[in-house]
C-alpha cells in the first residue's frame, strides 16, 4: 500500500491532536500552532488529490484492524481530497486575515481556546467529508456543532452570546433529527457504512417493507441538515451568528460550517440512499421548493438591513438556497452546479466578511451602512476585495458566482420537467436582481467619495488581512475563469460516489 | 545592505504605498485652513443628511399600521404562532410513532440488525479483541474511531464552558497590557460589565466585556459537618469503585465513560463537603491540565497507532494477554484508564467552572 493513502487520517487527527496540546500554550503559541495545522492538513489533502488523481480512482481506508462492516471506514475519492484541499485553503485564509482582529476581540487568556476551537473544528470539517460510515458523520457533526458555538460565543458581547444560544438550541434540534434519523435506518438496514446501507436500501425497495420508515429517515435527516445549514424556513439563527461574531469566527462559518453539512448531505443521497430512490420517494421536490424560497426571501430580507454585516449573513441564506435547488433538480449537472457554488460561495462570502471588518474600522465596531460611507477610501484592498466579492455574489463575468450560475442555467435546460425548469429560471433571474439590488446599492455606498471621519486611532492597518483578501480575489477569479479542471473533477468525483 | 534611498517620498514605492494605506498627504502649511474647512464641512454634510434621516423617520407614513402592529398585531400573531408551533409538534409525534408501526419488531429474529456484524461482534468479539464485556470490545476496537471523537466532544464542550465561565483571580496578574478598558476600569471611570444591546444594535458597546474577575471564595457556604462526616466515609469508596469500574471495563460491564464519571462525583462531592481550598491542595488548575492534556495526548497517540497499524496491515505488537483476566486485551486497558482520567477532570471542570469560574 502507499504511504500517500494514510495522509487523510494524518490530516484528521493532527489538528485533533493539537487541541489538547494548544490547551495549555499562550495564545502566542497557540496561534502560530493553529497556522502550521491547518497548513499542513492543507498539505496533506493536496498530497492526497495528486495522489488519487494519478490513479483515477478512489479508495477506502480501513479505520483500525477490522474490515468493512464491522469496523470504521474513510472514503478518498477526487471530490473528497478537493474539497479538503479548498477548504484548509479557506480556512488558512480566514484565520489569516482576521488576526488583526482575533487579537482585539478574543481576551488575551482566552486566545488559546479559540485556537483550540479552530483546530477541532477542521479536523470535523475533514472528518466530515472523508468519512464512509453514517455514525463517524454524526459524532463529528457533534465537534463541529460545539466548536462552531464557541466561535461565536468568544467575542463576548450580550448579542454573541445570544446568538450563541440560539444557535445552540436550533443546532442541538438539527443534531436530534440527524440521530433519530440514523437509528431508524440503522433499525432496518442493520449497517452504518456507506456502501452496506446501500445495499440494504435496495434491497427494501424491492421488496417494500419497510419503505415508511425509509421515507420518514431520509426526510428527517434531510430537515436536520436543513436545520444546520440554514435553509430558509430554519435561518432564524444565522444573522445574529453570522453578523456580531469576530472576523475569522464568520468568515469561517459562513464558509465552512454549514458546508461540511451540506457534503454530508450529498454523500448521504448519493452514497446511502442512491439519487432513483431519492427521487421516487419525492424529497427532491421539498428540497427544490424551500432552495427556491430561500433565493428570494433571504434576498428580501438582505434589502431590509441596515447593518451590513446582517446584510451579508441574509445574502448567505439565499445562496444556501441556490445549492438546495441544485439538490432539487437532481440531475448530475445540478449537483455538479451545487457543489461548485458550494466553492464559489466559499471564496466569496469569507472575503466579503474579511473586507468588511476591515472597512468597518473606525466606525465605532458597528457595520452601519452610513458609517461605511466612502470607507473604501480608508482601506484600498478591503474594498477592491468586498467589489469582487459582491459582484461575485451578484453574478458578474469572469468571477466564480457567474461561473456558477451559468452552470445552474444550464442543468435547469437538462431537466425533465417543463416546470422546474420554468421555476428554476425565473428564480435564477429574480434572485440576482434582488442580489444586485443590495450589493451593487452597497458598493456605491462605500465608494461614495464622501469621507466620515473614523474615530481616531481606530482604523487598524494589517499587512496579514491584505495578504489574505488579496489571495481570495485571485482564488474568485481563478474559480471563475478557470473553472473547466474544476468542474471535471467534480464530474470524476461524483462518478466515482456511484 | 540596502541603501537609504534619497528623495524617498515621491519614488513610486512611496506613494503606492500610501494610495494602498489610504493615508493622505500631510496637508501643507498653506492648506490647513482649507483642509479644516474640507472636514467640517463633511461633518457639516453627514449632520444634515442625520436630522434629514430623523425627521423622516419621524413622520413616518405607515405609522397608523405600525401602532396597529405593535398595539394588536403582534399579541394575534403571537397567537397564531403558538397554535402552529403546538400543531407542528403533534404531526411530528404522530407521524414518529406511525412511523414505530412500521419498523421491525424489537427481539424479532428476523431483524435486519441480527445480521453477520452482530453475529461476529458476539461470537468473534472475545477472540479478536480479548475482551468479556463485548461492549467495551466494539467500541474500543471495532468502532475506535467513533469513540475518539466522541473523547474530544468532551474535551471541546469543556473548551467551550471555559470559554463562558473560565476567569483568572489570581490577584498578583497585573491588567492586561494594550486594553485601554482595563486601566479606565481601575481608575474607575468606566463602566465594566456586558453592556446591554437594544434592538437596533446601536449601543456603544466595548470590545470586549467579559465581566470582571471577582474572587467568591469568600462567598462559600459555611462547612456542614453532616456533609463532611459522611463525605469523610463516602468519597474513599465511591473513588475506589470507581477505579474498580475503570480496571474492569473490559471484564464486566463499565469502562472509562462510566468509571470516570463515578471519579468525578466523588470529586465532586469531596469539594461540596470540604470546599475548593481543601480540594485544590491535590486538584488545581495545574492538575487538570497535566491530566487533561496527557490523557488526550496519550489516547491519541494510541489510536494513531492502532489506525495506522491496522489498515497497513502491520501486526500489533501489544498482546491479547489470557482472556479474563485484569491485565488482557492489548490496547484497550490503556484506552480505559486514559478516557476515564478525561471524564473524571471534565466531570469536575464542569462543576467548578459553573460554581466558582476557576479551580
Amino acid at each position: 500500500m502507499d504511504f500517500v493513502r494514510n495522509f487523510p487520517l494524518f490530516s484528521i487527527l493532527l489538528p485533533m491532536v493539537s487541541g489538547p496540546i494548544s490547551s495549555v500554550m499562550s495564545g502566542k503559541w497557540a496561534k502560530r500552532l493553529n497556522f502550521a495545522v491547518v497548513t499542513v492538513s492543507g498539505l496533506l489533502s493536496v498530497a492526497a488529490l495528486v495522489y488519487v488523481l494519478s490513479t483515477g480512482e478512489a479508495y477506502t481506508y480501513r479505520m483500525g484492524a477490522f474490515p468493512a462492516p464491522f469496523g470504521n471506514e474513510i472514503r478518498v475519492g477526487v471530490l473528497e481530497a478537493m474539497t479538503a484541499t479548498f477548504f484548509c485553503f479557506v480556512m488558512l485564509l480566514s484565520i489569516v486575515g482576521g488576526y488583526r482582529f482575533t487579537a482585539v476581540d478574543v481576551p488575551e487568556e482566552k486566545q488559546n481556546l479559540y485556537y483550540i476551537m479552530l483546530n477541532l473544528l477542521l479536523s470535523s470539517l475533514l472528518a466530515l467529508i472523508y468519512t464512509n460510515d453514517m455514525f463517524t458523520g454524526y459524532v463529528f457533526i457533534e465537534i463541529n456543532t460545539i466548536a462552531a458555538c464557541g466561535l461565536i460565543m468568544i467575542r463576548g458581547w450580550g448579542r454573541n452570546l445570544l446568538a450563541a444560544i440560539k444557535y445552540m438550541i436550533m443546532s442541538l434540534l438539527g443534531s436530534g433529527l440527524v440521530l433519530i434519523s440514523l437509528s431508524i435506518l440503522y433499525g432496518i438496514t442493520g449497517h452504518l457504512l456507506m456502501e452496506q446501507m446501500h445495499e440494504s436500501v435496495v434491497k427494501i425497495m424491492e421488496q417494500g417493507t419497510y419503505t415508511e420508515p425509509l421515507t420518514v429517515a431520509v426526510g428527517l435527516f434531510c430537515v436536520g441538515i436543513a436545520i444546520k445549514s440554514a435553509l430558509f424556513p430554519f435561518h432564524s439563527w444565522l444573522p445574529d451568528a453570522y453578523g456580531y461574531s469576530t472576523c475569522a469566527s464568520s468568515a469561517i462559518l459562513s464558509s465552512l460550517v454549514s458546508k461540511g453539512y451540506i457534503f454530508l448531505l450529498i454523500k448521504f443521497f448519493y452514497r446511502v440512499i442512491g439519487t432513483d430512490i431519492i427521487h421516487q420517494i419525492q424529497v427532491d421536490d421539498v428540497l427544490f421548493v424551500f432552495g427556491i424560497a430561500g433565493m428570494v426571501f433571504g434576498s428580501v430580507s438582505a434589502i431590509q438591513q441596515t447593518d451590513v454585516s446582517r446584510m451579508i449573513a441574509f445574502s448567505s441564506v439565499a445562496q444556501i438556497g441556490y445549492i438546495y435547488m441544485g439538490f432539487g433538480l437532481n440531475t448530475e449537472a445540478g449537483m455538479i452546479a451545487s457543489i461548485f457554488h458550494i466553492l464559489a460561495h466559499a471564496a466569496g462570502k469569507s472575503m466579503l466578511f474579511i473586507s468588511l471588518n476591515s472597512l468597518s474600522d473606525g466606525t465605532w465596531e458597528y457595520a452601519n451602512y452610513r458609517r461605511l460611507r466612502g470607507a473604501a477610501y480608508r482601506h484600498r484592498i478591503a474594498g477592491l476585495g468586498f467589489a469582487v466579492g459582491s459582484l461575485s455574489m451578484v453574478g458578474i463575468p469572469l468571477l466564480a458566482g457567474f461561473t456558477s450560475k451559468v452552470y445552474y442555467a444550464k442543468a435547469a435546460f437538462g431537466v425533465g420537467s417543463t416546470y422546474k425548469m420554468l421555476i428554476a429560471l425565473v428564480a435564477l433571474a429574480i434572485s440576482t436582481i434582488l442580489n444586485a439590488m443590495y450589493f451593487i446599492g452597497q458598493l456605491i455606498n462605500i465608494y461614495t467619495p464622501l469621507v466620515v471621519e473614523p474615530e481616531p486611532g481606530k482604523v487598524r492597518h494589517a499587512t496579514a488581512t491584505r495578504i489574505a483578501v488579496f489571495m481570495f480575489i485571485i482564488v474568485n477569479f481563478v474559480l471563475g475563469m478557470g473553472s473547466e479542471p474544476v468542474f471535471r473533477w467534480i464530474q470524476t468525483g461524483l462518478a466515482q460516489f456511484k | 545592505m540596502s541603501r537609504i534611498r534619497k528623495n524617498y517620498e515621491n519614488s513610486f514605492a512611496h506613494r503606492f504605498l500610501v494610495f494602498v494605506k489610504g493615508d493622505k498627504p500631510l496637508p501643507e502649511e498653506d492648506h490647513v485652513e482649507e483642509w479644516r474647512n474640507r472636514v467640517a464641512e463633511v461633518k457639516e454634510t453627514e449632520r444634515t443628511e442625520n436630522a434629514n434621516y430623523i425627521e423622516l423617520a419621524e413622520t413616518d407614513p405607515y405609522e397608523d399600521a405600525k401602532r396597529f402592529a405593535q398595539m394588536s398585531g403582534v399579541k394575534v400573531f403571537r397567537k397564531i404562532y403558538y397554535v402552529l408551533a403546538v400543531l407542528m409538534c403533534l404531526m411530528i409525534i404522530g407521524m414518529l410513532i406511525m412511523n414505530v408501526m412500521y419498523m421491525p419488531r424489537f427481539g424479532s429474529a428476523e431483524t435486519p440488525t441480527n445480521n453477520e456484524v452482530a453475529e461476529r461482534y458476539l461470537e468473534k468479539g472475545s477472540e479478536e479483541t480479548g475482551v468479556v464485556n463485548t461492549v467495551t470490545g466494539m467500541i474500543l476496537q471495532y468502532r475506535a474511531f467513533d469513540t475518539f471523537g466522541e473523547t474530544n466532544v468532551l474535551f471541546v464542550a469543556a473548551c467551550s464552558v471555559m470559554i463562558l465561565l473560565f476567569r483568572k483571580t489570581e490577584p498578583e496578574k497585573a491588567p492586561r497590557k494594550g486594553k485601554r478598558k482595563r486601566k479606565d476600569a481601575a481608575a474607575g471611570n468606566a463602566p465594566e460589565g456586558p453592556s446591554v444591546s437594544t434592538a437596533d444594535g446601536q449601543t456603544e458597546a466595548p470590545s470586549c466585556v467579559w465581566p470582571p474577575a471577582m474572587d467568591t471564595e469568600e462567598m462559600e457556604p459555611a462547612p456542614d459537618v453532616i456533609l463532611q462526616n459522611v463525605a469523610r466515609v463516602v468519597v474513599p469508596l465511591i473513588f475506589l469503585f470507581g477505579l474498580y469500574i475503570l480496571l474492569n471495563g473490559h471484564l464486566s460491564p463499565g469502562g472509562g465513560f462510566s468509571g470516570g464519571a463515578v471519579i468525578g462525583a466523588g470529586l465532586i462531592l469531596y469539594n461540596a463537603a470540604f470546599g475548593f481550598r481543601a480540594t485544590r491542595r491535590f486538584f488545581d488548575e495545574k492538575v487538570y491540565d497535566i491530566i487533561k492534556v496527557g490523557s488526550l495526548c496519550l489516547y491519541a497517540l494510541i489510536i494513531a497507532y492502532y489506525l495506522f497499524t491496522g489498515a497497513n496491515g502491520i501486526a500489533s505488537v501489544v498482546p491479547l494477554g489470557r482472556l479474563g483476566t485484569i491485565l488482557s486485551s492489548g490496547l484497550i486497558l490503556p484506552i480505559n484508564l486514559l478516557v476515564g482520567l478525561e471524564v473524571a477532570c471534565t466531570m469536575y471542570a464542569f462543576y467548578a467552572l459553573f460554581r466558582r469560574g476557576t479551580f
